[in-house]
C-alpha cells in the first residue's frame, strides 16, 4: 500500500539523502554549538561593565554577526563559493555545505548565547568574583551552567533552521532531501517523492525539537 | 585588621561624576563585628566592596589583612579573595547546582581535593544547620535557608574576614534575628572579623560592636554601638537610633501630656548596661515630693549591654523636681527636658 501511495519513491535514495540531511545537520550544529558559544561568550564578556570590557573588540565582533546574520542564506551560499573551494577544493557534495551552514548559523547562535547570558543574574558573577574565581572559572562553572536552559532551546531553535538550510544547501548541489525533492521530485513532477521528502523533514524537526524541549527542561532547576 | 585611608570613590557616567564615597577614613579591629549603617545611595554598597576590590578606590588606600587590597591585581588578589568571603541581600547562590555543590564551589576554586571537599561540605552543612538538605537545589530552599548556604558557601575556605552585603535585608523579622544569630555564633567561634552594611539599626544593636553612619558618600558618624545609641551626633543617626527606640510612636502621647499636664516637665531618661535595672522611679517618688507619669519606655539588647529609654513626667515644686534630677545625674542616668516635640 505504501508502495502504491508512493509509487516513485526510490527508497535507498530516499534513505541515503536522509541521512545526508542528519549529517549535515548534525555536524553544522554541533560546530555551530561550539562557535556560536565561543562568540556569544565573547560579545558578552566584552560589553560594557563586564569583566573584559572591551567596546573595539564588542562593536567589531557584533558589527560581523550582525553581517553574517543579516545575508539570507541561499546569497550567503553563493558568496561563499569561493571560499569552499579554497577550502575543500569542490563545492559540491555534503562536506561542501558545512562551510555556508556554519558561517549562516554560528552569528545566529551567538546572539541567541548573547540574551542567554544577559539572563544570568549579575549577583551570582559578583559572587564568584568574590570567591576569587578566575575568568576561565567563571565561563565554566558560572556562565555556561547557569544559561544552560537557554543555551540549551537557543540551539534546538538553530538546529530546525538547519535542517531548512540544508535543503536549500541542497538545491545547489549539496545533496540530501532538499535536493532529492527538487530534482527527483520537483524537476521530474513527481509529487510523490517531494512530498515523502517533505515529510521526513517533518519528522526530524518533530524529533529534533521534542529531544531540545525534553533536555532544556530537565536541565532545568529554577 | 582592616585599613581604610583617605577613601574616595568617583564613577564617571555620561551625566557627569558620581561621587558614591568621600574622604573614608576607618579601622576595623580582628574579630569585631563592625556595622556600616546608612539609607540607599549612601555609598555603603561601594564601600563593602572596596573591601575586596570588587571596586578600586578612586584615591586612598584600602588594607585588609596585611594586603594592600587596593593596589593588587591578578591571582594575587584572587587569593586575597578567598580569605574575604561575602555573604549577599539576595544570597546570589547558583541555581544550577544544589546546597552541596554550592557550598563546594569556592572550594573547587581554591583547588581543594575532591575528597577533602566531601568531608569539608558536610562540616559547613552542619555547622548552618541544614544537615538533611545537602541535594536540594536553591529554588527549593525558603529565605533564610538560601542564606545559611551563604554563610556556609563563604565560610568554606576559612576566611578571615566576612563581608555581610544587606544580608538580612530580603528575610522576614524572625529568620533576621535567627541569621544574626547564626553570624553572632560564628564570629565568637571562628573569631573572624565581620563587617556589614545595612539600613537596619536592629541589625547594628544586635550583633555590632561597633559602628559607622554613612550619609551621602561619607562617614559621619562612628564609635562603639552604645554610645552612638546614647548620644547620637548626627540628625540621620538620631532617626536610625529612632528606628529601635520606639521614641518615635511615643511622639504622639508625649504632644498629648504637654496639652493636658502643662506643669510638669516632659523628661526622656536613658540607662545603659546594668543602670537599666536600678529602681530610680520608685526612689524619686519615694524621696521627693512629686508625681511620675510614665509616657513611653523601651529597652533595647546590644552585644555590650542593655539600653533603654524612658520618657516621664515629672511634677512638683520646682525645688524638689530639681533634687530628683540630681538624684538622676548621681546614678549616671541621662536626663533630657523635652518641652516641644
Amino acid at each position: 500500500m505504501f508502495n502504491q501511495l508512493f509509487p516513485n519513491v526510490d527508497w535507498v535514495k530516499m534513505w541515503e539523502a536522509t541521512y545526508e540531511t542528519l549529517y549535515m545537520t548534525v555536524i553544522s550544529t554541533g560546530v555551530t554549538f561550539v562557535l556560536g558559544l565561543a562568540i556569544g561568550i565573547l560579545l558578552f564578556l566584552t560589553s560594557p561593565h563586564q569583566i573584559w570590557a572591551n567596546k573595539i573588540v564588542n562593536v567589531l565582533t557584533g558589527s560581523l554577526v550582525n553581517i553574517f546574520r543579516s545575508i539570507p542564506f541561499i546569497v550567503l551560499i553563493i558568496l561563499l563559493i569561493p571560499f569552499t573551494k579554497f577550502l575543500l577544493g569542490t563545492i559540491r557534495g555534503v562536506e561542501a555545505a558545512l562551510p555556508a551552514l556554519i558561517i549562516g548559523a554560528a552569528p545566529f547562535y551567538a546572539r541567541l548565547v548573547l540574551i542567554a547570558l544577559r539572563e544570568i543574574d549579575k549577583g551570582v558573577i559578583e559572587a564568584a568574583r568574590s570567591m576569587g574565581a578566575k575568568t576561565s572559572t567563571i565561563i565554566w562553572k558560572v556562565l555556561i551552567p547557569e544559561s544552560l536552559p537557554a543555551l540549551l532551546s537557543g540551539i534546538t531553535v538553530t538546529a530546525v533552521a538547519l535542517v531548512g538550510y540544508t535543503a536549500m544547501a541542497g538545491i545547489i548541489g549539496a545533496g540530501g532531501l532538499g535536493n532529492l525533492a527538487f530534482i527527483d521530485g520537483f524537476q521530474r513532477s513527481r509529487d510523490d517523492v517531494t512530498l515523502m521528502a517533505t515529510i521526513i523533514i517533518l519528522l526530524i524537526v518533530f524529533i529534533l525539537q521534542f529531544i531540545g524541549d525534553f533536555i532544556t527542561t530537565k536541565t532545568d532547576k529554577r | 585588621m582592616i585599613e581604610l585611608k583617605d577613601i574616595s570613590k568617583i564613577y564617571k557616567t555620561k551625566n557627569g561624576e558620581i561621587t558614591a564615597v568621600k574622604d573614608v577614613s576607618l579601622s576595623i579591629n580582628k574579630g569585631e563585628i563592625f556595622g556600616i549603617i546608612g539609607y540607599s545611595g549612601a555609598g555603603k554598597s561601594t564601600m563593602i566592596r572596596l573591601l575586596n576590590g570588587l571596586e578600586k578606590p578612586t584615591t586612598g588606600t584600602v588594607e585588609v589583612n596585611g594586603q594592600q587590597i587596593s593596589s593588587i591585581t591578578g591571582t594575587q588578589l584572587r587569593q586575597a579573595r578567598q580569605k574575604i568571603s561575602m555573604i549577599f541581600q539576595h544570597f546570589n547562590l547558583l541555581w544550577s547546582r544544589t546546597v552541596a555543590d554550592n557550598i563546594a564551589f569556592p572550594l573547587e576554586i581554591a583547588g581543594v581535593p575532591k575528597a577533602e571537599r566531601v568531608t569539608r561540605v558536610k562540616e559547613l552543612i552542619d555547622l548552618v544547620g541544614l544537615t538533611g538538605r545537602e541535594n536540594a537545589y536553591p529554588s527549593q530552599l525558603s529565605g533564610g535557608q538560601k542564606q545559611r548556604v551563604g554563610i556556609a558557601r563563604a565560610l568554606a575556605n576559612n576566611p578571615e574576614v566576612l563581608l555581610c552585603d544587606e544580608a538580612t535585608s530580603a528575610l522576614d523579622p524572625e529568620t533576621t534575628d535567627a541569621i544574626l544569630e547564626l553570624l553572632l555564633d560564628i564570629n565568637k567561634r571562628l573569631g573572624l572579623t565581620i563587617v556589614l552594611i545595612t539600613h537596619e539599626m536592629h541589625v547594628i544593636r544586635k550583633i555590632c560592636r561597633r559602628v559607622a553612619v554613612m550619609e551621602a558618600g561619607r562617614v559621619v558618624e562612628s564609635g562603639d554601638v552604645l554610645d552612638v545609641f546614647q548620644n547620637p551626633q548626627a540628625e540621620i543617626t538620631k532617626n536610625f537610633v529612632m528606628q529601635v527606640s520606639g521614641t518615635r510612636e511615643s511622639k504622639e502621647s508625649i504632644e498629648q501630656i504637654l496639652v493636658n499636664y502643662p506643669t510638669g516637665k516632659i523628661v526622656k531618661l536613658t540607662f545603659i548596661g546594668n543602670k537599666t535595672e536600678q529602681p530610680v522611679i520608685s526612689q524619686i517618688i519615694k524621696e521627693f515630693n512629686v508625681e511620675v507619669n510614665i509616657v513611653h519606655g523601651n529597652i533595647t539588647q546590644t552585644t555590650s549591654g542593655p539600653y533603654g529609654t524612658l520618657i516621664v513626667q515629672i511634677d512638683g515644686k520646682p525645688n524638689q523636681v530639681e533634687e530628683a534630677f540630681k538624684l538622676l545625674e548621681s546614678r549616671e542616668i541621662q536626663a533630657e527636658v523635652i518641652d516641644h516635640v
